[in-house]
């Protein structure tokens, strides 16, 4: 479990790059929130197979639960972030049961209608999530007790790459332990895994409550930095966009929700700027050349990238 | 009570119409098509523009609308959808969406953003009093149009030798394909005209459903509805998918205001727990 050598220069660049570049801190922010984000879709759909177009559903989940605590009394954000992850992790498991069954058509459209369906309570119940105009009110205590949020998101940013660091870590930890290797062969075969006894449903219970969990905690993030929580949070477009992250970043291996974050939120801002009101089309048709193109080429690229850099400090045996 | 009934039933109509080109590309090639709504956005904003800038009338839109949008059907599948069937699911979704964000910013661009108002030849504009129903003259003439066209194409499908080679492709393209049929040139007559439908009833549903650029991604969600709840093996099932959503929705709307889409979600995700391959799937199908 030694971390490699090109590993601890990923994350050495991505503490420094806040201070290298201080005035784009909000934007360094998003992306570390966008990548556990796609973190949490890779751990679903790179490792479990699970296709989801619906994973805005334990995002959203995460960020009220998050925004209601800080506005019902509990301000510590560390707590916060832990009982919002745990909510969205009880809302992944219960919805866990729904996937198991059907193939992909069904799970696309079971998972995007979950996610409707919150959506639609949320939009319902006004009262409790603020509906249409946003959860407002939102104050954030000092993260533990010790550094302020300030105007110029230094502490939101510290915060949420110190956040994405340590679950990255428990990720890296999970995908490589018996378990993760068992995720691996219910998605390649899941009737053979069952026949030499790997529990697949359990097994794909467990991983969706786990990736739900991960999702609550980016979306806590977000409410906690932004302080505001809107019914966006829950929107089909979150959906897509972490799908596309994904994509681009290439999924199946862990770094490819973070680098596909900073690829797509860098790509979005130069495109916001350029076009303000015609990104979409963009981003849209770099969706179109990646599918044309073959996206399984793009990740096979990816992994030879990935397999040569990691074969590189060898003298231990592979994991 | 009874006019909800009837607005549900042009409701129900439309989305028929609309879906049930995605349906048969879902049942022949297995494909996930998500920018279906594009192309009745498509022959929405045909019709919006021969009318308000060339002067045409509605209804000699209507069929311009539909040989358009299934010529761009055609091309489209020939030149791009041909390269993803034999991809994974998740393909289809990334590609269609990311055809769905380009038309939307598109249309956004060249025609902007607000909701396009199609002006009704006043032979269909008002009500009529039926027993006691106060009845849209439009909604009638949705209806009988729509009507017609099931008609039409189911009897294409029970009773024309290519009827019978779709069913045949449906059903098992690898058994077809053994027996001779062309079962590519079916699907891309199929794309075609399920293409135009979208493109006719985005045309007719101008008028009840709105258009605006976000048109595809509104109404993605119900076209899936129809077609997963409905099935994907006959006309039929996604007929009576569209019926039913149409009514639950304009109900759900009226009595519910604040719950009706999520009524409609629930017993989407109910309904495909309960039976994953449709309602209304006949035994063996697949």
């Amino acid at each position: 479990m030694t971390a490699r050598r090109w590993e601890w220069a990923f994350w050495i660049a991505a503490i420094a790059v806040p201070f290298l570049f201080p005035g784009k801190r909000l934007l360094i922010n998003e992306i570390a929130i966008l990548a556990l984000f796609a973190l949490s879709l890779d751990l679903l759909l790179g490792y479990a197979g699970i296709v989801s177009l619906g994973h805005a559903a334990f995002f959203g989940v995460g960020a009220y639960a998050a925004g209601l605590l800080a506005k019902h009394g509990l301000t510590e954000p560390v707590a916060g972030l832990l009982l919002a992850s745990g909510a969205a992790a009880v809302v992944g498991f219960l919805s866990s049961f729904l996937v198991l069954r059907g193939s992909d058509l069904t799970r696309l459209m079971v998972t995007m209608g979950v996610a409707l369906m919150l959506l639609e309570v949320a939009n319902r119940f006004d009262g409790v999530t603020g509906g249409a105009d946003g959860l407002q009110g939102v104050t954030m205590g000092p993260v533990l007790g010790l550094f302020r949020f300030d105007l110029f998101g230094r502490t939101a940013c510290a915060y949420s790459l110190a956040t994405l660091l340590v679950l990255f870590l428990i990720a890296r930890r999970i995908v490589r332990s018996p378990f993760g290797l068992s995720l691996r062969a219910v998605k390649g075969n899941r009737l053979r895994a069952a026949a030499v006894g790997v529990p697949a449903d359990a097994r794909l219970v467990a991983i969706y409550t786990i990736a739900a969990a991960y999702a609550g905690a980016a979306g806590a993030l977000l409410a906690q930095t932004t302080q505001f929580v809107s019914l966006d949070v829950l929107d089909f477009h979150r959906s897509a966009d972490v799908l596309l992250v994904l994509v681009l970043g290439g999924s199946g291996y862990l770094y490819g929700g973070l680098i596909g974050a900073a690829i797509f939120k860098l790509m979005q801002d130069w495109l916001a700027a350029l076009t303000p009101q015609y990104w979409q089309f963009w981003i849209g048709l770099v969706l179109v050349l990646v599918v044309l193109a073959g996206r399984e080429r793009l990740s096979a690229t990816a992994a030879r990238l990935w397999a040569r850099l990691a074969r590189r400090p060898a003298r231990e045996p592979p994991a | 009570m009874l006019t909800i009934l009837f607005d549900g039933l042009a409701y129900g109509m439309i989305l028929f119409v609309l879906a049930c080109g995605l349906a048969v590309t879902l049942g022949l090639m297995n494909f996930i098509n998500l920018a279906h709504g594009a192309f009745a956005m498509a022959g929405g904003y045909i019709t919006v523009l021969l009318m308000g800038r060339l002067g045409v009338p509605f209804l000699w839109c209507l069929p311009i609308a539909f040989l358009a949008t299934a010529l761009a059907g055609a091309a489209l599948e020939r030149t791009l959808y041909v390269h993803l069937y034999s991809r994974p699911h998740l393909d289809h979704v990334l590609f269609t969406i990311g055809l769905v964000l380009m038309a939307v910013a598109a249309v956004d661009y060249f025609l902007g953003a607000q909701q396009q108002i199609i002006r009704l030849p006043a032979a269909l504009q008002g009500r009529i009093e039926v027993l006691g129903i106060s009845i849209g003259i439009y909604r009638l003439f949705v209806i009988a149009v729509c009507g017609a066209l099931v008609v039409v194409l189911q009897s294409i499908l029970a009773f024309t030798r290519f009827g019978s080679r779709l069913r045949a492709a449906v059903d098992d393209p690898r058994v077809a394909r053994g027996l001779g049929i062309d079962v590519n040139t079916v699907f891309a007559l199929t794309f075609a005209v399920g293409s135009g439908l979208a493109g006719l009833g985005g045309a007719l549903g101008a008028e009840i459903l709105g258009l605006d650029p976000t048109f595809p991604l509104k109404f993605m969600i119900y076209f899936l509805i129809v077609v997963t709840v409905g099935g994907t093996t006959s006309i039929t099932g996604p007929f009576l998918a569209s019926i039913l959503l149409g009514v639950a929705d304009v109900a759900g709307k009226y009595y519910l205001p604040k719950l009706g889409a999520f009524v409609i979600y629930a017993l989407m995700v109910g309904v495909l727990l309960w039976r994953p391959h449709g309602l209304f799937t006949h035994r063996g199908a697949r």
